[in-house]
Order: C-alpha cells, then structure tokens, then sequence
C-alpha cells in the first residue's frame, strides 16, 4: 500500500497528493510516469510525476477530477488514506542537454508535469523560457514554483482574469519571432499540444510533446497507448510518452482518446449517483 | 478389459457456459479418476514421462489415484512440478505425456492431464501440503518475473535453503497465468492458491517492480542478490502492421484478455476498466490465445465471433480440446485467410478486407507456409478485431542490462540451463525461446534453479 502523505487542493478541480512511493521516487527522472490503481476493484491510470524527493520517499501527482477514477480519488481518498498501486518510473526520461534557449509551454493541469522538465533544462544550463496557461484564473497552480526553475514566466488565461489574455499558442508565436529558441516542450490537453506543435513547426523549432494515451498496463504489454509518429505505430508508455510534436498524428490520438468515452460517461453517472446517495 | 475410450470429463453445456465466466471442464469425481487411472498400463518404460518437460513420473502418480491413495499421488506429482493444478489444466497434453502413451498406439490415450488436475483440485479441496523448504544456506536470489517460469525457479530455490525475493511487474503475480488466460479455462482463485503455497515456503513477492525501470538487474546484483533469474516472458503484442490497425475497435489480443482477465472488465462498471465488445467480432490468429480471444468475446455479448487463420485446421497451433470448445461454442473458423486492412468509419472499425491464401512448400517451421491468392479478396464487416497472431520478447531487461546478450530476435541467449553471457544472471522460459507454453516456461525455470543452486555452492566454497 502506498500511504498518501499530504493532500492539498491547488485550484478548482485539481488537487496535489504526496504519496509514498520510495522506489518511484528513488529512480524518478523528468518526463516519467506513474501508473496508480486505487483499489481492488479499481483500474491503471498513467499519471505524469510533478514532483519526487527520494530522501523522503515520495511522490508528487497532480491530478484533475475529471472521470470516475479521479473524481474517487477526489472525493474518497485523503492524507493517511492508502493507494493500492503505484507503479514506477515508467517511459523514456526527457532528454535534458544544454540547447541554448528553450520554451516550455503548460496548458491546465500540464503545468505540473512541465515543473520538473523545466527544472532539469535549467539545472543543465538552459535559458528556461515557461509559458503557463489555463482557461480562468482558478485552474492556475504552482506560478510560484515555475517561475523558481526558469527565467521568465508568462501566464496566459483565455478570458484575461489573470495574466495576458488569450492562448498560450500567441507568446509562443512572439517569442519563436524574436529569441533564438533552440527547443521547445509542450504538455496539456492534445489540442493545446497540437498547435504548439503547429507553431514551431512553422518557426523550424524541435517540439517535444508528452502525449496521454489510454493505458492498461504501462510497461508496453497491451498495445492500447499506439501512437502514429513520424509513421510508424509507436507505444507511448514504452517508447515515449515524449515525442516530437511535429510528427505526432494528432487526429488520431485525439479519436483514440474517446475510445471508451460512453463507458467512461456510465461509470461517472453512476459514481456521482452514489456519492449523492451517501450525502443525502 | 481395459476401456477403450478415456473416461469423459464433465462440462457445462455450450448454451449456458457461453453466458458465463466459469470454469468450462467440471472435473473428475474421485470414482471417475480411478476408472481412468485404472487404464494405465504401468509400461516399464513409461514414454510417457519423456514427454513430460518437468519430467513427472506420471506411472507412479497415476498408480496411486488407481489405488485411491491421491494425498501419495499429489506428493509425486509436485516432486517435480509445483503448479499441477495450472498444468492439468492448459498443457497441450496431447503433444506431450498423452502423445507418447503407448495406450494411445491403439485407443485413445490415459488421460494424463484430467487426472494430474484431479489430483491436484482434491489437494487444494482437502488442504495443501507445503513442500519441504531446505535448511537457510544463507544466499539470496531475486527472480524477476512471476510467471510460470520465475514461479517454478522460485519454488526450487526456496526447496535447496536459498532466500528468495520474487519481483513482479502488475499489481498481482502470475504472468501469463493471471492477465493472459481467461477464467473459463484457468480460474484465478487456482493460481492464487499456488502463490500463497510459495509465500507460505517463504518466497517474497514485490509487485509492482519493473525490472530495467524501477531499478536495473545490476542494482540488484548491488544490493545483496547473489544471482538473479530473468524470466520476464514474451510481454510485447505483435501487430499485423496493416492500415487501420489503430483504429477504434481493433486490440491486441495482451490488452483484450488483460482488461477482462486481470482488471475483470467483464464485470464494469462494479470494476472501473472498461471493455467494448461490438455484435461481431474477428479474432485473428489460430493459437490458444485467439480461442481465448474468440471465446472471450462470446461470454462479453458478441453475437458472431469469427476466427480468421492464414493456413487450416491442421496447422493450428491450438490445442486441440481448445478448438473443439471453440467449435461447440458456434464460433465461426474462416482458414486461409488473412487481413489486409481494417477499414473504418469516424475512427472506429467497420469492416476488415481479407484476401484468400493457399498453402506452398514448408517453412522454416515446418508448416506450409501460406501465400496470398491474388485478387482474392473481400470485405467482412466486423466491429471489433482482436489480433491474436503471436507475442515477442520484453526488451527491458535486456535493454537495461550491460553485457547481456541477446540474439536477433531479441531473446536472451541462454543455455539449456539457463546460463548467460553474464555471471551470476540466468534466464528462461519465453524470454530466452520466444513465446512458448506454460511448461517449457516451468522447465526451463527448474533447470535454471538448479544451476543457480549450483553456482551458489560453489562460489560460496
């Protein structure tokens, strides 16, 4: 069992859970994953590390509620609570090197996983240009830890309620124009990772992209995280999850993201039909 | 007079089983394994036992159920094997022990298997037996792998004193036995038994360990191990690599069985993985693990579940009680066929465009090898697809391990008995012969066990 340590709500939605996992944390590299299970009857979700410190044994997942399993993981499961699995690190570490100038892009909840890619190319020598984006100004988190492993921070919301207004695609235009970037990441929703891709792309900048598949297993068994890149079928847990975003099929991530979307849409039915039932 | 036929075995009826999940063969009464037992011709040469890739002395064990002795009949089994009610139940029998039975020469053959599963259903019924654990000689092994290959090394090893640490990479131990085979015709409460036996021996099980990313076989060398037994399996699904093959609707027949098998989506939304099974379904392949597929996809509500098969019946490789089940369960066999492309509707599998195949002259395994009829071909509609057409090694551990060598087709290169290029790390079962059965997986784990025990006493002396 793996004792959740801390809890703590980030913004709306989103919550940070510290989470004993000594083995994770001991061999955790940037871009890696995890995969968790809840409980007996629970399944395997991937979830990208935010954060590790090995002297303690821990890790950090930043997780949004937004199907079954997350919104449970919200609503029934505090610090001192177990989860049933951790599984880790999984997938190829990013490749960190000193490029020159990077950009790394967050959209959502990308930004924590973005944090410790950030982190490395700055501790590699890399001039750490981040980008942190989200619809409203209640789904920002960790600004303030961002902005301590890079070098400049630009924070975008769609509607202006904090930071410029707009999409995260529009200082990344800009900055493409007027710095010499010599690399840049991505992590969000893969519509947010498919127009950076697009933009640099354009600009002639090497994109790398983490891309969040449906995964069973998470150790390249199953096949259900096949990702098309540069042609070629490739799986996401064991090949990536970080690719280059100019070669990423896009359309078709997108559609096999929505594999299991009306089973997905039962089982939270039915998950919040039995959390009002306990309240009421 | 000695019968002529085996004595047959109890089934739930085609009509019913195909709307559950349960056990298919319902076993032999103790009155039923005697009459079978009592068949056995106790040959003094007994070719049956060459057969065995565990060697069991079958006449012997067979000789006590005749006698109504099953406690002495189970201890003989598990001399040499540990997983009998596992094996009793998926070894291809009739290409092993029952293939060389001199009975069969003329009738059919003992019932080697039914009654080796007899024997080992009236064990766990009565109570397991905990084999002898040898005194501490003070060594410790990792395994790596707790499939049936890491199992039987385990159990060998903790037999000779040795300490053994089990390393899994699921949630739950078993390999191939827990994610791969379905509880139809494997049910998990069995193999969960025969773990708890190997806990009870002392064995330590770690789940949720990958090996070459949790931590690399030479830090377990590091870290106290004096030897470390790799048998990871062959974990890694082969495609067809035709168009559409990701398309929504298409699986691999690893992640197919694992969502049911091991995550027990055949009972979503009680459990949270989801399964999506359309109104007709095409397995392709023609091994156990298509069957499994096939008849998987039956119990999940398919209404017409096809095979496709690139050669014919004969070169199944199937067992043959498999493919009878599967026949009687109205399965449909298409054989000399092969997908070409899936075709697809909104990103979701509609059809599947096949070409006929004849066979030509053999190939390298024997089997004629099956050449595409030009022009041949033609549409099925389908809305789901299950590739089933083989497995290939794990390459993690063999990526992560300097100085391991492999062959070309990314195996571990290891000797019979499990030695490899690097001292101190043995390997088998599929990860060192490529997809295999279940029992060359255990035979090559006890060879392994025992040059490890070996190599432990005499770099200890």
């Amino acid at each position: 069992m793996y004792a959740i340590v801390k809890k703590r709500n980030l913004a709306d939605q989103i919550t940070e859970y510290v989470v004993q996992a000594p083995l994770v944390a001991r061999a955790a590299q940037a871009g890696q994953f995890a995969v968790i299970r809840l409980h007996e009857r629970g399944e395997r979700i991937p979830l990208t590390l935010a954060d590790w410190d090995p002297d303690c044994g821990t890790i950090t997942l930043v997780v949004q509620a937004v199907g079954k399993t997350t919104m449970e993981m919200e609503e029934r499961f505090h610090g001192g609570d177990s989860l049933a699995d951790v599984v880790g690190p999984l997938g190829e570490p990013s490749e960190i090197e000193d490029y020159g100038t990077v950009v790394c892009v967050a959209g959502g909840v990308g930004i924590a996983p973005i944090y410790p890619v950030a982190r490395a190319l700055k501790e590699a020598g890399n001039e750490v240009i981040c980008i942190a984006g989200a619809r409203t100004r209640g789904l920002l988190f960790w600004l303030d830890r961002l902005a301590q492993v890079c070098d400049e921070l630009i924070v975008t919301t769609d509607d202006g309620s904090h930071g410029r207004k707009g999409l995260v695609t529009e200082p990344l235009k800009e900055l493409l124009e007027k710095e010499r970037v010599a690399r840049a990441w991505a992590i969000g929703p893969a519509i947010m990772m498919k127009f950076c891709s697009l933009a640099c792309q354009e600009a002639g900048v090497p994109i790398i992209v983490s891309l969040n598949p449906i995964m069973v297993d998470g150790t390249g068994m199953c096949g259900a995280c096949r990702v098309e890149v540069d042609g070629r079928v490739r799986f996401a847990c064991v090949d990536g999850p970080e690719f280059r975003g100019d070669q990423v099929n896009w359309d078709l991530l997108m559609a096999r993201l929505a594999a299991f979307k009306e089973e997905e849409r039962c089982a939270l039915e039915q998950f919040k039909a039995a959390l009002e039932e306990a309240t009421a | 007079m000695i019968r002529k036929t085996r004595v047959p075995m109890r089934e739930q009826a085609p009509a019913v089983r195909i709307h559950n999940f349960q056990e298919v063969p319902l076993g032999y009464t103790p009155e039923e394994a005697i009459e079978e037992a009592k068949r056995c011709l106790r040959c003094q040469k007994a070719p049956c036992i060459g057969g065995c890739p565990v060697e069991i002395d079958i006449p012997r064990f067979i000789a006590h159920i005749a006698d109504g002795d099953f406690r002495v009949a189970i201890r003989v089994i598990k001399e040499a094997n540990t997983l009998p009610a596992v094996c009793g139940r998926v070894c291809p029998q009739e290409t092993q022990c029952e293939g060389l039975c001199t009975l069969g020469k003329k009738f059919e053959p003992v019932a080697i298997g039914r009654l080796e599963r007899f024997a080992a259903d009236w064990e766990r019924e009565q109570g397991m037996e905990m084999p002898p654990v040898g005194a501490p000689t003070g060594f410790r092994v990792a395994v790596v792998g707790s499939g049936p290959a890491g199992l039987a090394c385990a159990v060998d090893l903790r037999r000779s004193g040795h300490a053994v640490t089990m390393f899994e990479a699921l949630h739950e131990p078993g390999g191939v036995l827990m994610y791969g085979i379905p509880e139809f015709r494997l049910p998990k409460d069995i193999v969960r038994a025969e773990i708890a036996t190997l806990q009870a021996m002392g064995v330590e099980l770690v789940t949720n360990a990958v090996v070459g990313k949790t931590f690399t076989v030479d830090e377990l060398l590091a870290d106290g191990y004096q030897a470390v037994f790799v048998g990871t399996g062959a974990g890694l699904p082969r495609f067809l690599g035709i168009p559409g093959e990701s398309l929504i609707g298409v699986y691999s027949a690893n992640e197919f069985l694992t969502r049911v098998n091991l995550m027990r989506a055949y009972r979503f939304p009680e459990y949270d993985t989801p399964i999506r099974v359309g109104r007709r379904v095409a397995v392709v392949g023609g091994g156990n693990v298509a069957m499994d597929a096939a008849r998987t996809a039956l119990r999940l509500g398919a209404e017409e579940v096809l095979v496709l098969y690139r050669r014919t019946e004969a070169e199944m490789p199937a067992r043959r009680e498999e493919i009878r089940h599967a026949k009687e369960e109205d399965i449909e066999f298409h054989f000399l066929v092969n997908p070409v492309r899936f075709l697809g509707e909104h990103g979701e599998l509609s059809a599947v465009e096949c070409v006929r195949m004849e066979l030509g002259p053999p190939d390298e395994s024997g089997r004629r090898r099956p050449i595409p009829i030009e022009g041949s071909e033609f549409v099925i509609t389908i809305d789901t697809a299950v590739i089933a057409i083989g497995n290939q090694p794990h390459p993690l551990v063999p990526r992560t391990t300097p100085g391991l060598a492999v062959t070309r087709w990314g195996t571990i290169q290891a000797d019979e008995d499990g030695t490899t290029s690097r001292e101190g790390v043995f390997a088998g079962g599929d990860i060192v012969t490529g997809a295999a059965t279940v029992i060359s997986a255990m035979g090559a784990g006890k060879k392994a066990a025992a040059a490890i025990d070996r190599y432990l006493r005499e770099k200890g002396a």
